[in-house]
């Protein structure tokens, strides 16, 4: 930190109009990660990204909000966030029924929940410069899918930020979220009701800025 | 009910393979010989599993083959499960593993249950077809 920091804020700050850096939210489905991404959004560009649900995979498609300018202790840094849909290794209709899905809009949420996950992978291997990996803090994180996923994120040397959500809940343990991925710094947030959003922005302006 | 390969009996096939066979394999190669082998029903134990790219690339695969009624993806469990973890561990020694190696089972995720997985064990139910 200190001077290097400083010089290099200052040149950012002279080229204020370059190119913002596309980070992508990622993790397993109903981690919260539509619910974080609207709330960055709407703190710093009034609108949000699209819609929340307990029911999983609600988002099926990657949404981008671009241009939201964080501001830190006098700085800013711009970033495109990339709401992605939650990633499994399986999708059946059938769990959409339990949801009170009739059969045709299951098959065709699935079917689009499906390509939604192809396209959340093919995103990360391409197209992101940065990831905010959301996890609920109250399941528990030693799923294969996490351990995938973080391996991905880390073989291509993506910035990475993992973030223990959900510490309103009573079962959320952020501890065991930091001992299941030690090499990563874990932040625990709230998304929902928006408690310690101050350290995630300061850790995005750290991480990505 | 899930349809198999195999009507006339209702065993399960379990495929182990070397790490010798998949390494000469592009990924592509790699995750079809997997998938085929899953869309049969089978269980798929590779004594050394995939690189992260190639995991990448077995999810996107698997996506794309999800049908209703029909296949529903893949179960997939790893050991060790810390891929930066410098001890191969005995089991690994003794599969004569290098560090990266890691035992790896796939399964169809209609057939397949994990029922405890820690450092060294995983314990998988495999349903009947
Ligand atoms: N208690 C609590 N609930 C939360 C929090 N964040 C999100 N949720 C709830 O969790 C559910 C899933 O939230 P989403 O933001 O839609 O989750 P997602 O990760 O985008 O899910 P997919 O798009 O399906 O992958 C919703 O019911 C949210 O209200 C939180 O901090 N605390
Ligand atoms: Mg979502």
């Amino acid at each position: 930190m200190g001077l290097l920091t400083e010089i290099r804020s200052s040149i950012s700050g002279l080229f204020a109009g370059s190119e913002p850096k596309r980070i992508g939210i990622y993790g397993p489905p109903n981690a919260g990660k539509t619910t974080l991404a609207n709330r960055i959004a709407r703190d710093w560009t009034g609108d949000a990204v699209g819609p929340e649900s307990h029911v999983p995979h609600e988002t099926r498609r990657a949404r981008r909000k671009e241009n939201v300018e964080i501001k830190r202790n006098g700085n800013s840094v711009s970033i495109d966030i990339v709401d992605t849909p939650g990633v499994a290794t399986k999708v059946d209709y059938e769990e959409f029924l339990e949801h009170d899905i009739e059969k045709e809009d299951a098959v065709r949420r699935s079917r689009e929940a499906t390509e939604g996950v192809a396209e959340a992978m093919h995103w990360l291997r391409e197209d992101v410069e940065g990831v905010i990996y959301v996890l609920d803090a109250s399941t528990d994180p030693f799923t294969q899918v996490n351990t995938m996923l973080i391996g991905i994120i880390e073989s291509q040397d993506l910035p990475a930020l993992i973030l223990a959500n959900k510490t309103d809940l009573e079962d959320a343990s952020v501890q065991r979220v930091s001992n299941a991925f030690p090499q990563h710094e874990t932040i625990p947030l709230s998304a929902l009701e928006g408690d310690n959003m101050d350290e995630v922005y300061d850790k995005i302006a750290e991480y990505f800025g | 009910m899930p349809e198999t390969q195999h009507p006339e009996d209702d065993g399960v096939q379990i495929d182990l393979i070397s790490a010798d066979r998949i390494n000469g394999l592009r990924t592509m190669e790699k995750v079809r010989l997997i998938l085929d082998s899953v869309h049969d029903g089978n269980i798929v134990i590779l004594e050394q599993g995939l690189d992260p790219s190639e995991e990448s690339k077995l999810i996107e695969v698997t996506m794309s083959e999800i049908s209703p009624d029909g296949f529903t993806g893949i179960e997939i469990e790893t050991y060790p499960t810390d891929t930066a973890a410098p001890d191969p561990g005995l089991l690994g020694k003794l599969m004569g593993n290098t560090p990266k190696g890691k035992l790896t089972v796939i399964g169809p995720a209609n057939r397949i249950e994990t029922l405890h997985k820690d450092e060294n064990l995983i314990s998988t139910l495999v349903h009947e077809g």
